[in-house]
C-alpha cells in the first residue's frame, strides 16, 4: 500500500463509517418494512414523521451517552445517571407544582434551574469519590446508583407527580424552526461539548488521563480536576435528559424515570466507536449511536416484532453492530488481512503463502 | 539482606509489628467491617447477634455468593459479565419449564447447567476472538437471555417437582442451628474456586491477564484459552445460582433477578477485587456477599423504614463501607 | 543486497551443527498500514553462535523479532527453523518450539510476585497443584545463578525497571531453549549486571544455544557477540562477522553516513564556576521511609550534575523525591530561595522543573495519542486545558523537536506506541525540553537509544546547560554521567555517599568509591551467593 490512500479508501477507514454504516442499514430495514416510513409532513409549521419522532426520542440518551462518552474515556463509568435523572425532574416537577403561579414561564425556568444545580452537584459527589477518595468509578457511581431512586422517591413522597406548566412540557414536545426542541437541546449540547472539548486543550487531556494515567501525573496533567469536572457534566447531562422524561409525559414516576438508561447511553458510546477501556473518544460517534438506538427502538414495532422478542432482537442487533466494527471480526468474515495487525493482540490467522507450513 | 542481623525483640513485639502483606489488606479490611457492622447491630437489635442470623445470611444469598464467584473469575482478567442476572432468570424458567413439561429432575438440572455454559462460552468466543468489549458482549448475552426467558413464558410458571422441593428444604443440623443445602453448595463453590484461582495454572494465568493482557501473550500463555475460560465457568456458576434461586423462591418468571448481576459486582468489588484486574480473592467476594447481607438484615430488622428509606440507607451504608475500606487500605500503601 | 558469506566462528561443541541454520528468514517484508517496517530482511542463526542484530533506532530490530516469534503476522518471506519451513502463529507457539525471548519493553505481569513471572506457564506442581515452596525454590536458584538477591515471592510491580528486567532475563534463561532472543535486555542494567548475563550466555553459547543480542552499547557487542545482521530503515544492510569490523566501519554500516557527533564525547572541564550565589534547587535533609535516606543536595544555575551508584542505590527515588512524583517524609526543598513542599508533580513543574522517567512505558508513553500530543502534554498541562496552544506554534514546535532529535518517522500524527522504543524516549525528551524548564531531572535518558542518537542527545543537554539550565543526571552507564556532569554524586545503599567535582573522576574512581565502602560490609555476602 504505499501509494496515497483514495477517497474510497479514506471513507472505508475512517473511524465513523461503521456506525453511520449501521444506521443506514437499520433505516433501510424500516423502509422495506414500510415504504411510508421516510415520510414527513408539516403540520402548523411543525415537522411531523418517524423520522421526527426518532431525532425527538433521540434526545435523552443522546443527552445522557455525551456526559458518558468524557466519563469513559477517563476510563470511568457512570452507573449513577438515571437515578440523577430521577431526581433532577423529581426536583423540578415537585417545585413546579409547589410553586404560586404552576403556570408560569418562570416557574418553569426557575425550577429546570433548581433542579440543574442539584445534579451538577450530584455529578461533582460522583467526582469527589472517584478522583479525591479514590473508589473505583463502577461501585462510586452505583452507591448513586441505589441510593439515588431513593432519593428521588423521598422527594416526590413516593407518589407519581403530575405537573401542568406547558412551558415545561415543551421541553419534550414544543417546536423551534420546525424542529422538535428536545432534540435541539441535545444538539446544542453536543456542539456544546464538542466545542468545549475540541476547541480547547480539555480533550487531549482526558484523552491522556484516560490512556496513561501516571504518566498523565507526571506530565502535569490536573486528572483530580478533569475527572472531577467530566463526572459534574455527566450528572449535568442525565439531569437535562431526566427533565426531557418528564416533560413528554408531564410527570414523575421516580420508580421508572430513566430506568435503565445507562445501559443504552454506553451501548451508544460504544456504537460509536469510543472504547470503555477509556482514551480516544469520538463525541460525532456517541450523536450516531444514540440516533441508533432511538432508531432501533424504532424499528422494533415497525417491523412487527412481537413485544416477547424485543430483549431477542435488540441482542442479535447490538451483536452484529459490535461484529461489524471489529477490525478483527472483519478480518476473520473476509478471511484476508486488511490493515495493521493488532499490535498488542497475537496476530489474526492468516492464508499463509504457498508452501509454507502453518 | 540476611547478613543484617535484628536487634533482640521480644515475641510480642514481633507480634505487634506483623503486617500482613498488602494484597491480602482490602480482605482483611472487608472482614473487620463486616464483624465491626454485625457487632454494632447486635447490641442495637435484639436477636440479630445469634449465630443463626450468620448462617440465615448464607442460605439467603446462595445463589448471589455463587454468582459473585463466577464474577469474580471474570473481573479478575480485566473483564465484566453483565448477563449474570438474566442468565438466573433464564434458568430459572428452563428448570421450571421442563419440570412442568414433565422431565426428570436430573435432566432439568442439566439442562439449566448446559443452556448456561454455553451462553458464557459463546460470549467467551465473541470477546476474544472477535475484539468485542466485555461490557457490550455481555450486554448483549443480558438482552439475549431475557429474551431467551420471555420467549418460554411470559407468565410466572411455579415449580411443585418433589424432588426440587425437598432439595429446596434439605438441611444440615449443628446442634441448634442449621444450613440449608444450597448454602452448602455455595460455599464448595467458593473452596473450589479459591483453589483454581491460587493453585492451578488456569488460575494464574486469569491473574497475569488482569495484570497485562499482552505480557501475558508475550510470555506464552494460555491466553485465549483463559480468557474464554472465565466467561464459560461465569456462565456456569450463573446458572447454578440459577438453580439455586429457583430452589430458593420455586418459581420461573421472567422479572425474576433483574439487576442481580450489579449486586454481583458490588459484592466483588466490596470484596476488595481490583475492576481493572490483576487483584483480589474469592474469599472477598463471599465476604461482599455477607456484608451486602448484612445491609438488608439489619434494615430489615429494623423494621419501619418505608421502601425508599431502605434504598438511601442501603446506599448511605454501602457508601460508610467502601469509604472506611478505602481508608483503611489506602493508610498502607 | 550484499550478502557476505560468513560462518559462525567455531565455538566449543557447537562446529559440527553450524552448516544449517536453526532459524533461518528469508526475505521477511512487513508493513504496517502504509509505514513499510521491513522489507525483503534475511536473518540467518546458527547454534552456538551470540548473534547481534544492529541498527539505529527504528531500524526494525524489534519488529523482526516479533515477526520470528510470531507476535506479527508477515507478509511475504519464509521462516526456516532447523532447515525446515515453519512459521509460528503465536508467541506462544514460538515458545513451545524453543524460542525463547525478551521483549524490548519489559513483558511481565506486574500484580505477581517474582517467582510467578519467572515460571508462568511451567509452574513446578504436585499432584496437579502449583506447588509454591518448589516454584519459590527453584526461582531463588535462578535467581542467585545470575547473581542476584531478589525475593522471589515479592511482588514484581514494587521492583525497579531494572530489576524487573532481570527478572526477565531470568524467565528467558531458565527454560531449555534452542534459541534465546534478547532485545535490548542490558538497556538499564549496571556494568555488574551485564557481567554476569554475559557469563549466562557465555554459558549457554557453550551449551549449542543460538543467541540473538540487540544493544545498542558497541562495547557489549563486542565483547559478547561473534556474527552480526545490521539493519537500516527497515532494509538488510550486511551480515558480519564481528571481529572483522572496526566499531567505526558498523557505525557507518548503521547510519549509512559517517558519523560527525562522535568527535564531541570527549570531556570539557567542569563548569565551577556555576557554584556560587544561591542554588536553583536545593534539597535538605530529603528522605522517604523505605526508598532514600535523608541527603542533602545542591543544584546550581548552570550545573549538570552527574548522580552514580548501583541499581537500587537510591538514584531513582532521589529523582522522583525532586519533582515530588512521590512526597518527602523528611526534610525540605528550596527553590530560589522559596521553601516548598512538593505535593505533586505540578508543584515541581510550576517552578520549572522538569523530570523525565526511567520508566517509559508505564510513566512516559501516552501511547494512544500521537506523537504530537505528546510531546506537547506538559507544556499543555501547565498551561491549562482553557489556553490550548494555537496551531501554528504547535506545528512549530513539533516540527523543531523533530528535526532537533531526529525523530522517526518524522510524522507528528503519527501513534505513540507504534514507535520504536528510542524514538519513544526521543518524544519524551522533547515534551520535557518543550516547557523550556529550569532544572531538567533526567532518569536514564538514553536509555535505548542509537549511538548516533545518544551523542546527539549529550551534545543538547551540554548545550542547554551552557545556556544556563541546571540539569540532574542519571544514568546507569558511567562513561556517559562522567562525560557530562561537572559534579559528580555518588550514591550507595538508599544515600549519598560521596561528592566530589567532576576533575579528572575515571569510572574505575567512582567504582572504587562505590564498592570502598561496599567491600567491608557486602563483599563477602556476595560473593557467597554467586558461588552458590
Ligand atoms: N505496530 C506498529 N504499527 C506501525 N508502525 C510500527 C509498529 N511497530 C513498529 N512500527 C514502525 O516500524 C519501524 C521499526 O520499529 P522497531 O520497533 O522494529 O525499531 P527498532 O529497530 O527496534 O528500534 P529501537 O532501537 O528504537 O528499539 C519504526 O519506524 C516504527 O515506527
Ligand atoms: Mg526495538
Amino acid at each position: 500500500m504505499p501509494e496515497s490512500p483514495t477517497l474510497v479508501q479514506r471513507v472505508v477507514r475512517h473511524q465513523l463509517m461503521w456506525p453511520v454504516l449501521a444506521l443506514v442499514a437499520l433505516l433501510v430495514v424500516n423502509v422495506v418494512a414500510t415504504p411510508t416510513f421516510f415520510n414527513i409532513r408539516m403540520q402548523d409549521g411543525h415537522l411531523y414523521g418517524n423520522l421526527v419522532d426518532i431525532v425527538r426520542n433521540s434526545a435523552p440518551v443522546m443527552l445522557v451517552a455525551l456526559g458518558m462518552t468524557l466519563v469513559i474515556a477517563t476510563r470511568g463509568i457512570d452507573l449513577s445517571v438515571g437515578a440523577i435523572a430521577a431526581i433532577a425532574a423529581a426536583v423540578a416537577c415537585t417545585r413546579i407544582v409547589g410553586a404560586a403561579d404552576e403556570g408560569a414561564a418562570t416557574t418553569a425556568i426557575m425550577a429546570c434551574t433548581y433542579a440543574l444545580v442539584v445534579c451538577l452537584l450530584l455529578g461533582a459527589w460522583n467526582g469527589f469519590l472517584v478522583s479525591v477518595l479514590g473508589i473505583q468509578p463502577i461501585i462510586a457511581t452505583l452507591i448513586l446508583m441505589v441510593a439515588g431512586r431513593g432519593i428521588s422517591m423521598a422527594i416526590t413522597d413516593g407518589q407519581i407527580t403530575t405537573v401542568n406548566n406547558s412551558w415545561f412540557s415543551d421541553l419534550a414536545s414544543g417546536f423551534v424552526l420546525t424542529l422538535p426542541l428536545a432534540f435541539l437541546v441535545a444538539v446544542g449540547v453536543f456542539l456544546l461539548t464538542a466545542l468545549l472539548t475540541r476547541r480547547t486543550a480539555l480533550g487531549m487531556l482526558i484523552e491522556a488521563v484516560g490512556i496513561n494515567p501516571e504518566a498523565s501525573r507526571l506530565a502535569g496533567v490536573r486528572s483530580r480536576t478533569i475527572i472531577w469536572t467530566v463526572y459534574a457534566f455527566a450528572g449535568l447531562c442525565a439531569g437535562i435528559a431526566g427533565l426531557v422524561i418528564a416533560a413528554n409525559t408531564n410527570s414523575v414516576n421516580a420508580n421508572s424515570l430513566g430506568l435503565w438508561i445507562e445501559l443504552d447511553a454506553i451501548l451508544a458510546v460504544v456504537i460509536g466507536g469510543t472504547s470503555l477501556a477509556g482514551g480516544r473518544f469520538s463525541l460525532t460517534g456517541t450523536f450516531i449511536g444514540a440516533l441508533f438506538i432511538a432508531t432501533l427502538a424504532r424499528t422494533i414495532p415497525n417491523i412487527g416484532i412481537p413485544s416477547e422478542l424485543n430483549y431477542l432482537f435488540k441482542a442479535v442487533v447490538v451483536i452484529a453492530v459490535c461484529l461489524l466494527q471489529s477490525p478483527k471480526a472483519r478480518a476473520v468474515f473476509r478471511s484476508r488481512r486488511g490493515g495493521p495487525t493488532v499490535p498488542t493482540g497475537p496476530a489474526a490467522p492468516v492464508p499463509a503463502k504457498a508452501g509454507s507450513v502453518a | 539482606m540476611s547478613a543484617i542481623t535484628f536487634p533482640t525483640s521480644s515475641t510480642w513485639d514481633r507480634v505487634k509489628g506483623y503486617t500482613p502483606p498488602t494484597r491480602f489488606l482490602p480482605v482483611i479490611a472487608t472482614l473487620a467491617l463486616f464483624v465491626g457492622l454485625f457487632g454494632a447491630g447486635g447490641v442495637r437489635y435484639d436477636g440479630l447477634a445469634d449465630p443463626q442470623v450468620l448462617l440465615s445470611l448464607l442460605i439467603d444469598n446462595a445463589f448471589l455468593i455463587v454468582l459473585a464467584v463466577g464474577m469474580t473469575f471474570v473481573i479478575l482478567t480485566g473483564g465484566i459479565d453483565l448477563s449474570v442476572g438474566s442468565v438466573v432468570a433464564l434458568s430459572t424458567m428452563i428448570a421450571a419449564k421442563t419440570l412442568q413439561m414433565g422431565w426428570s429432575p436430573y435432566l432439568s438440572i442439566a439442562a439449566v447447567l448446559a443452556t448456561g455454559t454455553l451462553l458464557g462460552l459463546l460470549m467467551g468466543l465473541l470477546i476474544h476472538y472477535f475484539d468485542i468489549q466485555p461490557f457490550i458482549a455481555t450486554l448483549a448475552g443480558l438482552f439475549l437471555a431475557r429474551g431467551l426467558t420471555y420467549l418460554i413464558s411470559v407468565e410466572s410458571i411455579s415449580i411443585s417437582d418433589e424432588t426440587f422441593t425437598q432439595l429446596a428444604f434439605k438441611t444440615v443440623y449443628f446442634g441448634e442451628y442449621y444450613l440449608r443445602w444450597t448454602a452448602i453448595v455455595a460455599l464448595i463453590t467458593v473452596a473450589i474456586a479459591a483453589y483454581v484461582l491460587a493453585r492451578t495454572r488456569f488460575g494464574r494465568t486469569v491473574y497475569a491477564i488482569g495484570g497485562s493482557e499482552s505480557s501475558a501473550m508475550l510470555m506464552g500463555l494460555r491466553v485465549a484459552f483463559t480468557k474464554v475460560g472465565v466467561y464459560v465457568i461465569s456462565g456456569f456458576c450463573a446458572s447454578l445460582a440459577g438453580l439455586l434461586f429457583s430452589l430458593y423462591i420455586l418459581s420461573g418468571n421472567s422479572l425474576h433477578a433483574v439487576g442481580m448481576e450489579l449486586d454481583a459486582i458490588a459484592a466483588v468489588v466490596i470484596g476488595g477485587t481490583l475492576l481493572t484486574g490483576g487483584r483480589g480473592y474469592v474469599v472477598g467476594s463471599l465476604l461482599g456477599v455477607l456484608v451486602l447481607g448484612i445491609i438488608k438484615t439489619l434494615i430489615s430488622f429494623d423494621g419501619t423504614l418505608s421502601s425508599y428509606w431502605i434504598r438511601i440507607i442501603t446506599g448511605v451504608l454501602l457508601l460508610a463501607f467502601v469509604v472506611v475500606q478505602r481508608f483503611a487500605t489506602r493508610r498502607q500503601s | 543486497m550484499t550478502q557476505m558469506d560468513v560462518q559462525p566462528s567455531e565455538t566449543g561443541t557447537a562446529a559440527p551443527t553450524a552448516r544449517t541454520p536453526v532459524i533461518e528468514m528469508r526475505d521477511i517484508s512487513i508493513t504496517f498500514g502504509s509505514v513499510r517496517a521491513l522489507s525483503e530482511v534475511s536473518l540467518r542463526l546458527y547454534p552456538g553462535e551470540v548473534h547481534a542484530l544492529m541498527g539505529e533506532n527504528g531500524a526494525g530490530k524489534s519488529t523482526l523479532i516479533k515477526a520470528l516469534t510470531g507476535v506479527y503476522t508477515i507478509d511475504s518471506g519464509t521462516v526456516l527453523v532447523g532447515g525446515e519451513e515453519h512459521s509460528f502463529s503465536s508467541p506462544a507457539a514460538s515458545q513451545a518450539a524453543g524460542i525463547s525471548t525478551v521483549y524490548q519493553e519489559v513483558n511481565l505481569v506486574p500484580n505477581l510476585t517474582v517467582a510467578e513471572n519467572m515460571l508462568l506457564g511451567r509452574e513446578p506442581r504436585r499432584f496437579g497443584a502449583i506447588n509454591v515452596r518448589a516454584m519459590n525454590r527453584r526461582a531463588r536458584e535462578t535467581l542467585t545463578g545470575l547473581g542476584l538477591d531478589i525475593d522471589p515471592a515479592s511482588v514484581l510491580g514494587e521492583h525497579p525497571i531494572a530489576i524487573q528486567q532481570l527478572v526477565a532475563i531470568a524467565r528467558a534463561v531458565d527454560v531449555e531453549a534452542r534459541v534465546l532472543i534478547l532485545d535490548e535486555p542490558t538497556s538499564s542494567l549496571d556494568s555488574d549486571e551485564v557481567a554476569k548475563l554475559f557469563e549466562v550466555m557465555r554459558r549457554l553459547r557453550e551449551q549449542g544455544v543460538a543467541i540473538v543480542f540487540v544493544s545498542h552499547f558497541l562495547d557489549q557487542i563486542y565483547e559478547i557477540s561473534d556474527r552480526m545482521t545490521i539493519l537500516r530503515n527497515g532494509r538488510l544492510v550486511e551480515e558480519r562477522m564481528v571481529s572483522e569490523t572496526s566499531q567505526l566501519e558498523l557505525v557507518k554500516l548503521m547510519i549509512g553516513r559517517e558519523l560527525e557527533a562522535l568527535e564531541r564525547l570527549d570531556r570539557e572541564p567542569p563548569n565551577t564556576e556555576a557554584e556560587v550565589g544561591t542554588p536553583v534547587l536545593q534539597a535538605l535533609g530529603i528522605g522517604r521511609k523505605g526508598s532514600l535516606e535523608a541527603t542533602d543536595l545542591e543544584l546550581f544555575e548552570g550545573e549538570v550534575i552527574g548522580i552514580a551508584g548501583l541499581l537500587g542505590s537510591g538514584r531513582t527515588e532521589l529523582a522522583r523525591l525532586l519533582f515530588g512524583a512521590d512526597t518527602v517524609d523528611t526534610g525540605e526543598l528550596t527553590f530560589r530561595s522559596e521553601r516548598r513542599r512538593l505535593r505533586s508533580p505540578r508543584h515541581a513543574i510550576d517552578r520549572k522543573i522538569a523530570f523525565s522517567s526511567e520508566d517509559r512505558k508505564a510513566e512516559g508513553v501516552v501511547g494512544d495519542l500521537t506523537v504530537a500530543d505528546n510531546m506537547l502534554l506538559a507544556l499543555q498541562a501547565s498551561r491549562g486545558w482553557l489556553r490550548p496552544i494555537p496551531q501554528s506554534t504547535r506545528t512549530r514546535l513539533v516540527d523543531e523537536y523533530i528535526q532537533a532529535l531526529d525523530i522517526r518517522p518524522a510524522d507528528p500524527s503519527a501513534l505513540m506506541r507504534n514507535l520504536s522504543g528510542g524514538n519513544q524516549q526521543k518524544v519524551l525528551l522533547a515534551r520535557w525540553l518543550i516547557t523550556e524548564p529550569e532544572v531538567l531531572i533526567l532518569d536514564e535518558p538514553t536509555r535505548g537509544i542509537d549511538i548516533g542518537a545518544k551523542a546527539q542527545i549529550q551534545a543538547k543537554v551540554a548545550e542547554l546547560a551552557a545556556e544556563g539550565l541546571s540539569v540532574v543526571f542519571i544514568s546507569a552507564e558511567l562513561e556517559e554521567v562522567l562525560r557530562l556532569s561537572d559534579r559528580l554524586v555518588v550514591m550507595r545503599d538508599r544515600r549519598k555517599i560521596d561528592e566530589r567535582p567532576n576533575y579528572d573522576v575515571s569510572v574505575s574512581d567512582v567504582l572504587e568509591i562505590i564498592a570502598g565502602e561496599a567491600r567491608s560490609e557486602q563483599q563477602p555476602e556476595q560473593q557467597e551467593e554467586t558461588r552458590a
